[in-house]
């Protein structure tokens, strides 16, 4: 009863639809611009790893993997750090003004990044973070911070009270209970919050490219300015597409089975 | 559950409170501070009062003009995108397979659009729909039918909005799933021997069930169509013409590019402030589906 008439057909042409795209742009990059200019073709006739080669022995395009990892890494690490305690405290105790907090680190989330463009720059360019990732992986706090405070409020949320009161009984410290049974115990909604700061992080562009300019320069951003300069490298910049969807489809495999819970903001 | 009161929580918010403080309203007062501002270049401001937002407000000068056409604009593909995504969402949802490796596969199919890059969905999309090396536009052209995204505003238009059906559909799709999960096979069993249809069953268990994650799919799928910027701007550029210039790209283009400090700020304010207002409710209507749900029948 839980499913529908026709449901194989319909599952399997959506998941088409979404595999198609991505099939032409793994096939592109293995083909030479030639191939791809000249002829219409399903699969690479002349397979080459000469994009993949170029982009990992070029500096200019593999640093900017390695920059989009360091701000990638530390947001995370800073998101879930902040968020962590915050999170306990949503879910155990009321104070005042603790839902209006709530309405306005969720509106957070939903600012457009557009808005924040210009001041993050001015912002960061006094105080002389400009074009580091330590600026990028701030900026990203934005929107990363609050959504780790919701998704983790739910898992804390799940864990009974009874636990706590037991803990403190026990003679633990808060510090202590913290570290030695709170956080064990949402070990999974720890790493489900990490997998969306990472991907949130992962995914944006437009403050990443506005907030750095040569040192830190994200792979989104290289990938933009490297076409234009060599005038359309088609299968270099597929191969550089290929490399962003692969750390995103690793991660993925570890969090399947709670994708659906973080994407609610931990409340299904 | 019932929580205590403990002011003492405060200490626990403190840093996240601090860090989005100064991620958001130190940003934003600089915002604030600008849109009331104009300037000769230098570093020299003047004061310039509310002239910005009335020009902004103003449908009849150039600043206005090109406002309420990109929120129009945004407004409709909002609405769109929302008409396609939330049903097509929900019938994926009821097609999922029921257990086995097949639900693990299909999971991690569904999320993979979603870990890639914006502007990497761009490019998919672009060299995807290329009339020349593209599979789509080659397709489609070799079919008879004359599609171009750069230079047709039509073809630009359904190119946008299919590659957002193809980016997010599976957020609303998982939602989705996740919902249909919770629901207690027991469910399903009273309505069989009560000869319930499939419609039936859709529309006094599922769909009751689905309320909550559909509101957050909702607010989620409406919030990013309404800030989206990225993928448009590497697909078309905005283009042709303005036909695909969204708020977002039209603000950047009038801050970053033109650097019209006491434009964009106006803009950006009066955008931040739908943003709010579209959020706040949604939020109400959330905490108050939460609170009925959990009030016992016939209380007050």
């Amino acid at each position: 009863m839980h499913t529908i008439p026709g449901r194989r057909i319909i599952l399997t042409l959506f998941l088409i639809f979404l595999l198609l795209p991505i099939y032409w742009l793994v096939n592109m990059s293995f083909k030479t611009n030639n191939e791809i200019v000249s002829t219409m073709t399903l699969w690479p006739h002349q397979p080459t790893l000469a994009n993949y080669i170029r982009i990992f022995t070029d500096e200019s395009w593999y640093s900017g993997y390695i920059n989009s990892l360091k701000y990638v890494i530390i947001n995370t690490i800073l998101s879930i750090s902040f968020a962590l305690p915050a999170a306990y405290a949503f879910s155990r105790y009321r104070f005042l003004g603790d839902k209006h907090l709530f309405f306005w680190l969720l509106s957070n989330r939903m600012a457009p990044p557009a808005v924040f463009a210009l001041p993050f720059f001015n912002l960061y360019s006094a105080i002389g973070l400009f074009d580091t990732p330590w600026a990028v992986a701030l900026a990203h706090c934005l929107f990363n911070v609050p959504l780790a405070v919701w998704i983790l409020e739910g898992f804390v949320s799940g864990v009974p009270r009874e636990i706590d009161e037991t803990a403190f009984l026990d003679g633990y410290s808060f510090p202590k209970f913290f570290v030695k049974i709170l956080v064990p115990l949402i070990a999974s909604g720890i790493g489900v919050a990490a997998f969306f700061c990472f991907m949130f992080s992962w995914v944006e562009l437009l403050l990443a490219r506005t907030l750095t300019s040569v040192n830190a320069k994200p792979i989104s951003a290289v990938m933009t300015r490297t076409v234009s300069a060599s005038g359309m490298d088609w299968g270099l910049l597929a191969a550089a597409g290929v490399l962003t969807i692969i750390p995103g489809a690793l991660v993925i495999w570890f969090v399947r089975n709670y994708i659906a819970r973080g994407f609610a903001l931990g409340r299904v | 559950m019932d929580k205590t009161v403990n002011q003492k929580a405060w200490f626990l918010v403190l840093p996240v409170f601090l860090i989005v403080a100064f991620s958001a309203v130190l940003p934003l007062m600089t915002v604030v501070n600008y849109s009331v501002q104009d300037t000769f270049g230098n570093n020299q401001f003047f004061w310039n009062g509310v002239g910005w937002f009335k020009e902004l407000l103003d449908p009849s000068s150039d600043l206005g003009s090109r406002f309420f056409a990109s929120l129009l604009r945004n407004l409709a593909f909002s609405a769109i995108i929302l008409t396609i995504q939330v049903p097509l969402g929900i019938l994926v949802a009821l097609s999922m397979p029921r257990e086995g490796w097949r639900v693990a596969a299909c999971l991690v199919i569904l999320a993979l659009p979603l870990l890639i890059p914006w502007n990497v969905v761009g490019t998919i999309w672009q060299i995807f729909g290329r009339p020349d090396i593209g599979l789509l536009g080659y397709t489609l052209n070799h079919m008879g039918i004359d599609y171009n995204y750069v230079s047709n505003e039509f073809d630009a238009w359904a190119t946008v909005i299919v590659m957002d059906v193809w980016h997010w559909t599976s957020l609303v799709a998982l939602l989705c799933y996740a919902g249909l999960k919770s629901i207690p096979d027991a469910y399903y069993q009273a309505a069989q021997i009560d000869g319930a249809s499939r419609w039936a069953v859709f529309r006094a268990i599922q769909l009751p069930k689905l309320n909550r994650v559909l509101l957050i799919g909702v607010l989620l799928r409406f919030m990013d169509s309404f800030m989206i910027y990225t993928e448009p701007f590497v697909v078309t550029g905005g283009g042709p013409g303005n036909s695909t210039t969204f708020v977002s790209i039209e603000l950047v283009k009038i801050a970053l590019g033109q650097f019209d400090l006491g434009k964009a700020a106006a803009l950006s304010l009066v955008y931040n402030l739908i943003v709010l207002i579209v959020c706040w409710v949604f939020y109400t209507v959330m905490t108050n589906a939460g609170v009925d749900h959990t009030k016992p029948e016939g209380a007050v």
